[in-house]
């Protein structure tokens, strides 16, 4: 009659579906905050989730119900000092006291609630497709993985499926048997009339013959040759799924604290995109004024150093430790952060070196010039000789910024899918 | 004979001996209830089933994670706490418990769901008329499946787009009235056969030389469809709007039925909740009584039932309505009273429980009434002074509110009456019925609100009109009436 059932083993994300159905529902919203979010976020706080604020007025449900207004009593609790014919004035703000079954919940006109991490980076990185991928995808198949692929007829002891051959086993042994199973019966039957007969010839005749099917059956083998079934595997290529990201920035002493922090974010947005693209992603600083040297992450963005711009020196470093340590099975991908601030005969070598040597390994190569908000003139002799590297390759773009609210529009043009 | 056991650790073991315990105290009060499935959960899990209305099965849709979401965050804050149980009117009656909930918290929770509101579900007539205990889980499936297979489909879009305006007008969805079981054919044919008979035995042909009143030929002629008005919004929609799917109408048929199995919750759901206080703490007193409990057990049941059964007066700042746990409790108790210790104003009051069998007038009590006709017909003087109700009058003429009477003898009566319209369901839900389907002509659909002392439809009503336009499929309108006249804003929306 009466069951005590413990259910807590069973699944507790019988709601992610209607969740999952309301963020989606409220997409443009939820993306507008969390654009604001992003803007105002700290770098360190930039992968976390964080909470959305809806407009309530957006997401209610409507019904008909009753507004103020019109004649009404309401009873309630608590009674004191009031008797019959009693002036009160009305209270201020919402309807009676919520009070005659109104029952208005409180007055917050916004939605609020939290996304976890992974919503957050879906939404942040939402409609984002990395550039070239189609080509990353197949290009080459060095790394193949061996996949399960059905059974076969042949095969090494070791693969064996037993289950799958006892099944086609006992299929055969069916399929044999069952006909002289019925046979024997029948003859079983006349057997049984002809000893009641008392017809013993006939019931001779009729021993032999079931003797006869006996051994028939029983000369059916348990396992047989045709039975045996094979584990199958197949290699099947697989994508490469490393990448690794340069990341060059100019330390010069033109680059201040504000440019060097619009790059670090610009930086931060490309590694947690390729975090989410690649199982592994390799982080490659290079750091340059005069000359370039490799650094950690730590020093790439907070030690200072100033000196002059040779952007060239910057590229020809990352080209060394590509073809020493990523040179195959890998997907390459830059970024280049600078104010321009290049002089003499550097930019033109640069713009040379890297259509030559860098941009024919690279997946995509973004470069992305920061100035001061109030500079007028943007075209710095680096973006001019970059430009008409960015007219004759595919795989290479360039962007302005200048303050931090563009950086995220900005890495989103980058990075927007193509519409087909 | 000892407590079954002490502290506040529960195991399942000892949930079947408390159960048995309390169903033995339930039958000697001669509470009749559907089988019972307890099922104890997590915090999480519940706040899953919150989402639902409790129900366990529930077809998808962006409302619920909007609940859930609602929830989630309101409880993880610490603005709400969770419920102890859950309960879902079916057969077998299933309750959800708390695995968080002690020993105590436990029994008292079985003793309040599984006895309480069981047998309110298999007594009352509500519930018995409209929802049907045993079938609602396979529904529910059917109705998920159905659901989901539609999304497959047709898209999830187009099926979120007929579940939205359905919900919009849920409330408007349910028969308040028992509509008469459909005839068979024979049935049918034979009361056909009467009818003709009847008419032959009446014929006579001196009526047909009456002349017949030019007004009356001209209204004959322009018959109006539906010929009465329908309350029961999404039930016209699903027989007659003339542009819905096979599947869209199955649709809307699902909200409807959901709508209808909540229907009687909501019309009884003071009386519902008392009644399964009163019996938690009928049933655990018992169990004192008879020393199965310990009085630690016995001190942590009061403290949890005094919590759930308080009410905050009106200027508190706990104040969020009458609670319905507390009212409902106080009037199973009181009627008890009256039963067994009346004193001379329940005499006059209640001449017919006075003195009587107080387990019979408890259960004719429980089967027979909702809320609004429960307070009607029991609220007693002393409860209204215990309660210090009192009734304010809130007229749009005037600038300040008036007490309209309070619990004194020239009050009684008339606070208990406005109490109990208080829980009616006209004062609930707006009265808004459809009295035009235009068949001949432009296929549009009219609505009347019917304005009862000028309260209005809040601005809502326009997006309400304009789900029930996409359902539709041609121009809807709505029309406010008070008193026979046209008064008020039309809200149209054309085809």
């Amino acid at each position: 009659m009466h069951h005590v059932i413990d259910r807590r083993p069973n699944s507790r994300g019988k709601s992610a579906v209607n969740r999952e159905r309301f963020l989606r529902r409220y997409k443009a919203q939820i993306h507008d905050a969390v654009k604001k979010m992003v803007g105002e976020r700290r770098l360190a706080d930039m992968e976390r989730g964080g909470e959305v604020r809806v407009p309530r007025k957006d997401i209610s449900e409507p019904s008909f119900g009753f507004a103020r207004g019109g004649d009404r009593e309401f009873v309630l609790p608590g009674n004191r000092e009031y008797v019959a014919g009693d002036r009160i004035p009305r209270p201020e703000g919402a309807g009676g006291r919520g009070g005659g079954g109104a029952g208005e919940g409180g007055g917050d006109d916004e939605f609020v609630f939290s996304l976890s991490r992974e919503e957050f980076m879906q939404i942040f990185f939402d409609d984002l497709e990395l550039p070239n991928l189609a080509r990353t995808e197949m290009g080459r198949t060095e790394r193949r993985r061996s996949v399960r692929a059905g059974f076969t007829k042949a095969g090494v002891p070791a693969n064996l499926a037993v289950i799958r051959t006892l099944k086609q086993s006992l299929a055969r042994r069916i399929a044999l048997g069952g006909g002289l199973a019925r046979e024997a019966e029948e003859l079983e039957a006349a057997f049984a009339l002809a000893v009641a007969a008392g017809r013993a010839d006939r019931a001779a005749e009729l021993y032999a013959e079931l003797e006869r099917l006996e051994r028939r059956r029983r000369g059916l083998p348990f396992l047989d040759e045709p039975d045996l079934r094979y584990r199958n595997r197949v290699w099947r290529p697989e994508p490469i799924a490393r990448a690794v990201m340069f990341c060059l920035m100019d330390v010069s002493a033109s680059m201040d604290e504000d440019k060097k922090d619009l790059a670090k974010r610009f930086f931060t947005l490309l590694y947690l995109f390729l975090t989410r693209k690649y199982g592994e992603v390799d982080l490659v600083f290079i750091r340059h004024t005069d000359d370039a040297e490799e650094v950690d992450e730590d020093t790439f963005f907070h030690d200072t150093r100033s000196g002059g711009t040779v952007v060239c020196s910057a590229l020809e470093l990352a080209d060394k430790v590509r073809s020493e340590r990523y040179a195959h099975g890998w997907n390459v991908y830059a970024a280049q952060a600078s104010d321009g601030d290049a002089f003499g005969a550097d930019p033109a070598r640069s713009a040379r070196f890297l259509r030559e040597r860098i941009l024919p390994a690279m997946r995509y190569y973004t470069y992305l010039e920061l100035a001061a908000p109030d500079t007028q003139d943007r075209s710095s002799t680096l973006w001019v000789e970059y430009e008409r590297v960015a007219e004759s390759s595919g795989n290479f773009a360039m962007r302005h910024a200048t303050g931090r609210e563009q950086i995220y529009p900005v890495f989103r043009d980058l990075f927007r899918k193509e519409t087909q | 004979m000892t407590p079954i056991s002490h502290g506040a650790d529960w195991d399942f073991d000892l949930l079947e001996r408390y159960d048995s315990a309390i169903a033995q105290v339930a039958a000697e009060h001669g509470l009749d209830t559907y089988p019972n499935q307890i099922e104890i959960i997590t915090s999480e899990q519940m706040l899953d089933a919150y989402a639902t209305s409790g129900l366990p099965v529930g077809y998808p849709h962006w409302s619920y994670g909007k609940e859930f979401i609602r929830n989630e965050q309101a409880y993880r804050r610490g603005m709400q706490g969770l419920a102890y149980e859950i309960v879902i009117n079916s057969s077998p009656c299933i309750a959800y418990l708390m695995e968080e909930n002690t020993m105590a918290t436990q029994a008292l929770v079985i003793a309040h769901a599984c006895y309480g509101h069981n047998s309110f579900f298999k007594g009352n007539q509500l519930f018995r008329q409209w929802t049907s205990a045993d079938a609602i889980l396979d529904y529910l499936v059917f109705a998920r499946g159905f659901v989901m297979e539609c999304e497959e489909r047709h898209g999830a879009a187009a099926v979120e787009e007929v579940i939205d305006a359905s919900h919009a007008l849920m409330q408007h969805g349910v028969d308040r009235y028992r509509r008469p079981a459909a005839l068979s054919l024979r049935a049918e044919a034979t009361r056909l056969a009467e009818r003709e008979a009847h008419r032959e035995r009446q014929f006579n042909d001196l009526w047909r030389t009456v002349p017949e009143s030019p007004a009356a030929a001209a209204k004959g002629t322009k018959a109006c469809f539906p010929a009465e008005p329908q309350e029961n919004i999404l039930y016209f929609v699903e027989k007659y709007s003339p542009k819905l799917e096979p599947w869209q109408r199955e649709l809307v048929r699902i909200v409807r039925k959901l709508a209808q199995y909540f229907y009687p919750q909501a019309q009884t759901k003071l009386m519902n909740e008392g009644w399964a206080t009163f019996w938690h703490y009928t049933i655990v007193n018992r169990l004192h009584e008879q020393r199965l409990v310990d009085d630690g057990f016995m001190l942590e049941f009061l403290k949890s039932h005094t919590n759930v059964a308080a009410q905050p007066a009106f200027d508190s700042p706990a104040y969020s309505g009458l609670n319905p746990y507390a009212l409902g409790f106080a009037l199973f108790a009181d009627l008890r009273r009256i039963c067994e210790r009346p004193d001379a104003e329940d005499r006059e009051w209640f001449p017919q429980l006075a003195g009587s069998e107080w387990r019979a007038t408890l259960d004719f009590a429980m089967r027979n009434f909702k809320d609004e006709s429960f307070i009607a017909q029991y609220l007693s003087p002393r409860l209204m002074r215990e309660f210090h109700l009192f009734a304010i009058a809130d007229e749009a003429a005037e600038d300040t509110l008036r007490v309209d009477s309070i619990h004194d003898e020239r009050g009684y009566r008339r606070v208990r009456k406005l109490l109990a319209q208080q829980y009616a369901q006209e004062n609930r839900v707006p009265d808004v019925q459809v009295v035009r389907y235009d068949r001949d002509g432009d296929r549009s659909l009219t609505l009347r609100h019917l304005r009862r002392r000028g309260r209005p439809l809040t601005e809502a009503a326009a997006e309400v009109v304009a789900h029930l336009r996409r359902l539709w499929g041609f121009g809807v309108r709505l029309e406010t009436w008070e008193n026979d006249a046209h008064v008020g804003d039309v809200v149209e929306c054309p085809a």
